[in-house]
């Protein structure tokens, strides 16, 4: 057991050091354990298991597997989870653009940077409802402008070439705005001198931008990837509202068509489900892998 | 011998004597009553309140506790409360919805109160609905036709009379076409109503047993009859007959072009008629025909659903629930709340009175006498949940992209041989 | 300063530069807006189609009223209520302990269990949803807010250790040092030096806790039912079923469901951005 570095101690204080952390970690430890670690592998094991949820579990070891491979329901899934996460690092470069034209100071800018961050703080089921609104083609005001503009009205949410799309794009909307208060923040850290220095030496725009700017700004873009992979991949409430999975499953996704085949009321398949919960798991390792990997480098950095 | 008759007669006068005073509601409940209801629609929900009322006076020292579901969530909800903390009296589905909850021995059976005088004498029609393995699993309470509500003066200004042969229903769909509007609206965005128009497109080309046997797994989906269904059904999709966009909407959402006069009709339950008559539909701008015959040869067949209530095992108190299963059947009991200007559907107690209503009148007509097919139950009653589940999305998609025939075929196909 | 100063370009950008702020605000905040429309009108004018013409009536009292007065969306509200705060509440608690754990202290596994708590926090919902469902279950505490809360207390404890700990790493640690010299109690120093110096991060933590709670849907549906015991994210599910092509009632509950995080967040901005960012950008 190492003892705390950094200075001196009389003995009897070095018994209870070596206790104290614990103390302190065991109730954290505990809800997290059972509430957060266990069922993982509770999830693992399931996915072996027959289960509707109601009678008792059979055993069939890696049968879920073998069926997911051949449905069709989880390639769809699998395809729009894709999308979903190259399109949803638009999120990045668009909340950077945001962050860019507000990061003036002019009177009122405070409340200008509130109002456009608000779309974050709203929930996903309510920005799903306003989303849905806006696309409906009866009298959504996208197909109001539209038709305004001289273009034919869509249905954005019945067309299943279309609707993932359209989701993703309701989804942007607070992604967005996330990304946008990441880079305000970093924008403020950046270093004013090297600014004027490139400034004199005639840098300007998109050069400035990209040779003094972005490198510093490093650090907000690494959390604003982390986090819109992480939300890409976690899209359920807006499938859930907006669509149901619709039209005839083509706006699936990995975490709703899990929650359709266990606890929907065509499901009752929970070893099914659980199974394509760990694949849904599966690839989220990667990146919880990259960004654990990444924090380690900066916490081996002396402090 | 003497003593025999006697010992029976006795018998019979105190079974008599227990039974009537059952129906009084003589001997008053005590204790409680947890009800979890899906009745979450304006019109069912003040019926089920108007219920608990009822009864509660009937049995004043009885506590009930009623909850109300969303009927969506409902079918995610039964799931968990079945298991744990269960209520003493749920709203479910019959025939084959009931098969999971069976087959985990989390409903109740109830086969103790069908043998009771008045189910035997008055509930017959209904029985088969809630049987399963020769038992008897939850209890009905309303039961409503589907059919074809039309716009009375649409018809009257195309000069288009009820169409009885599919020759004359293409007819007049390419009349109502050709003036501009289409000729059903249908909201399919949660697919149950596609599964109606199935319903009846196959029952009326291949009849009610050949619907059961596919419902039960024993006919493939690529047989050359379902083709037919299908092949059927297209030339209505074809003519255009069918509003655009449907699968967006919920069925409530599809009612006002019916209303506004873009569609001519809808072919529907009969829960239908409370919101139409709400947008302004008047009767004698509303009216209704039995779907047509396709198949001459088939006697024709209704989809007429059961709604019902069920008390889960782990129920506690069982005894208070059955009493009120008992209120809910009862004759006058089932005229109040299946009247008009209530549910607006069909008693299940053949003792009590048909509302007069127009539709009323006409649905339980075509019940009694015109439907010597069968009564099916309905697309995602008849089918188990996960088959009904897949095959409704199947529908969906044909009715969107009627060439992806062969795919949508094959693929509940395999799903067929997974489930069953 | 990056991008130039507007206060350094012509005047005639400057004007630009104004008058595109509240364009480009009014083009982005559009959905909203309309849903905003969408609810101050009355029923009449959606069933003569006059959707986005000029209200034929303003209605907000009566719409707003019957959301608040006629329907279950106040006991919604109610338990939203009962669910966040203790769950900010035991959330903040725990991972103030464990943030200063394992931020001032060194030993042996140290970063391995800080890597399981942000590793936990990244983890999809649904590997979890089956376990924890059938946990909460057998506790009997399905269908209870205690549930839900007991679940959100744990998983957010995954952010809020990161949060925390991160934050009370920078802190002087000079501080605990001479506390230490002194003889005080750790507990003490935990309690009366720690403790005051994180205040603001526990704000941060606290008004940002509470708007992913409160806006949660996953866990409300998973582990909660009817009209008692359900969050106003779900909730709003049903308010919508029952009034279903009600809009401008739907459109009214929505807004009344998003209202109460945007209050705080206007209320408590500098937190909330220090929250979002602070646990992130050392």
């Amino acid at each position: 057991m190492s003892a705390t570095t950094q200075h001196i101690k009389a003995k009897p204080l070095w018994n209870k050091q070596k206790l104290m952390p614990w103390l302190f970690l065991m109730p954290g430890i505990l809800f997290f354990a059972i509430y957060v670690i266990f069922p993982i592998f509770q999830s693992f094991n399931i996915s072996f298991y027959k289960w509707s949820g109601l009678g008792e579990p059979k055993y069939i070891g890696l049968k879920n597997y073998v069926k997911l491979f051949g449905d069709r329901a989880f390639e769809i899934s699998l395809w729009n989870n894709l999308k979903w996460l190259v399109l949803y690092l638009l999120a990045i470069p668009t909340g950077l653009a945001i962050a860019l034209f507000l990061n003036q100071t002019v009177t009122g800018i405070r409340l200008y940077k509130s109002l456009f961050f608000f779309p974050f703080v709203i929930s996903q089921v309510v920005v799903g409802l306003v989303f849905t609104w806006f696309y409906d083609p009866t009298f959504g005001l996208l197909n109001t402008i539209l038709t305004f503009l001289g273009f034919a009205p869509l249905n954005v949410l019945g067309d299943p070439t279309l609707v993932t799309y359209g989701i993703i794009l309701a989804g942007l909307w607070p992604q967005t705005a996330y990304c946008m208060i990441l880079y305000l923040t970093g924008l403020n850290t950046v270093d004013p001198d090297q600014v004027e220095a490139a400034r004199l030496d005639g840098a300007k725009g998109l050069r400035m931008l990209w040779y003094i700017i972005l490198p510093q700004l490093r650090p907000a873009t690494f959390i604003a990837f982390v986090v819109t992979v992480i939300g890409a991949l976690r899209s359920f409430d807006l499938v859930s509202i907006m669509t149901n999975g619709g039209p005839f499953g083509s706006s699936r996704v990995l975490s709703f068509y899990m929650f359709e085949k266990a606890l929907s009321e065509y499901g009752f398949r929970m070893g099914y489900g659980a199974a394509i919960a760990v694949v849904l798991f599966a690839i989220m390792m990667v990146f919880i892998v990259y960004f654990l990997r990444a924090m380690y480098k900066q916490e081996s950095e002396p402090r | 011998m003497l003593f025999n008759v006697k010992k029976t007669v006795v018998a019979a006068t105190t079974s008599t004597l227990l039974a009537t005073g059952a129906f009084a509601g003589s001997h008053a409940l005590s204790g409680d009553l947890v009800i979890f209801s899906d009745m979450s629609n304006p019109a069912p929900r003040a019926v089920m309140e108007g219920m608990i009322d009822r009864f509660g006076a009937m049995h004043p020292n009885l506590n009930i506790d009623l909850t109300v579901i969303d009927r969506e969530n409902m079918k995610t909800q039964i799931l968990n409360f079945t298991s744990a903390n269960a209520p003493d009296l749920t709203n479910w589905y019959a025939a084959n919805r009931m098969i999971p909850f069976v087959d985990a021995g989390l409903f109740e059976d109830v086969s103790d109160l069908w043998a009771e005088d008045e189910f035997v004498n008055n509930l017959a029609s209904t029985k088969g609905a809630l049987t399963l393995d020769g038992k008897q699993w939850g209890i009905p309470y309303t039961y409503y036709q589907w059919g074809v509500y039309y716009r009375e003066d649409i018809f009257k200004e195309l000069g288009l009379t009820e169409p009885t042969t599919w020759a004359e229903e293409k007819a007049n769909c390419g009349k109502i076409v050709a003036s501009g509007r289409a000729c059903y609206t249908i909201g399919t965005k949660y697919l149950w109503t596609a599964g109606g128009w199935f319903d009846y497109v196959n029952l009326r080309t291949n009849g009610y047993d050949f619907h059961v046997q596919l419902a039960n797994g024993e006919i493939a989906w690529t047989d050359p009859r379902v083709r037919q269904t299908f092949a059927n059904w297209r030339e209505l999709i074809d003519m255009g007959a069918f509003v655009e966009n449907h699968q967006t909407y919920s069925w409530q959402e599809s009612l006002p072009f019916i209303v506004n006069g873009d569609a001519a009709a809808i072919l529907i339950g009969n829960f239908a008629v409370a919101p139409l008559r709400e947008a302004g539909l008047s009767d004698d701008k509303l009216d209704f025909y039995q779907f047509v015959s396709i198949n001459p040869d088939v006697a024709m067949a209704e989809d007429a659903p059961t709604d019902t209530f069920h008390i889960p095992s782990l129920a506690k108190n069982k005894e208070n629930a059955k009493e009120f299963m008992r209120f809910v059947v009862s004759a006058e009991n089932q005229t109040l709340i299946n009247a008009g200007n209530a549910l607006g559907q069909l008693p299940i107690n053949a003792q009590s009175a048909v509302d007069d209503d127009e539709f009323l009148n006409q649905g339980f007509a075509m019940l009694s006498t015109n439907s010597p097919g069968g009564v099916a139950q309905f697309f995602d009653r008849d089918f188990p949940a996960e088959m009904a589940g897949i095959g409704m999305e199947g529908l969906q998609e044909f009715m969107v992209f009627p060439d992806n025939l062969e795919d949508i075929l094959n693929r509940l196909e395999t799903a067929r041989a997974d489930i069953y | 300063m990056f991008p130039k100063p507007i206060h350094r370009s012509a005047a005639h950008w400057q004007v630009f530069y104004q008058g595109m702020l509240p364009l480009v605000m009014i083009l982005w905040l559009l959905p909203l807006i309309a849903v905003a429309i969408f609810s101050i009108k009355p029923a009449v004018d959606f069933t003569n189609g006059n959707y986005w013409g000029w209200p034929s009536s303003f209605e907000a009292v009566e719409n707003y009223g019957k959301v608040f007065f006629a329907s279950d969306m106040p006991q919604y509200l109610l338990n939203s209520i009962y669910i966040t705060i203790p769950t900010v509440i035991g959330a903040v608690a725990l991972s103030c302990m464990t943030g200063f754990a394992l931020g001032v202290y060194k030993f042996k596994g140290n970063l391995l269990i800080f890597f399981f708590f942000v590793a936990g926090n990244f983890v999809p919902f649904q590997i979890l949803m089956v376990p924890v469902r059938t946990l909460t279950l057998d506790m009997g505490l399905y269908n209870t807010k205690t549930g839900l809360v007991l679940f959100h207390i744990a998983f957010q404890t995954g952010f809020c250790t990161l949060f925390m700990r991160n934050f009370i790493r920078a802190l002087p640690f000079e501080l605990v040092e001479a506390a230490r010299v002194e003889g005080v109690a750790e507990w003490r120093i935990f309690w009366f030096v720690v403790l005051p110096l994180v205040r603001p991060a526990i704000a941060a933590l606290s008004v940002l806790v509470f708007t992913f709670i409160w806006n949660d849907y996953f866990w409300a549906i998973v582990l909660t039912q009817g009209v008692e015991n359900t969050p106003v994210t779900s909730g709003i599910t049903s308010f919508n079923g029952q009034y279903r092509a009600a809009y401008h009632l739907m459109s009214a509950g929505s807004i009344v469901a998003a209202l109460p995080p945007v209050m705080m967040f206007f209320a408590m901005q500098k937190h909330f951005i220090a929250g979002l960012t602070l646990g992130s950008v050392k």
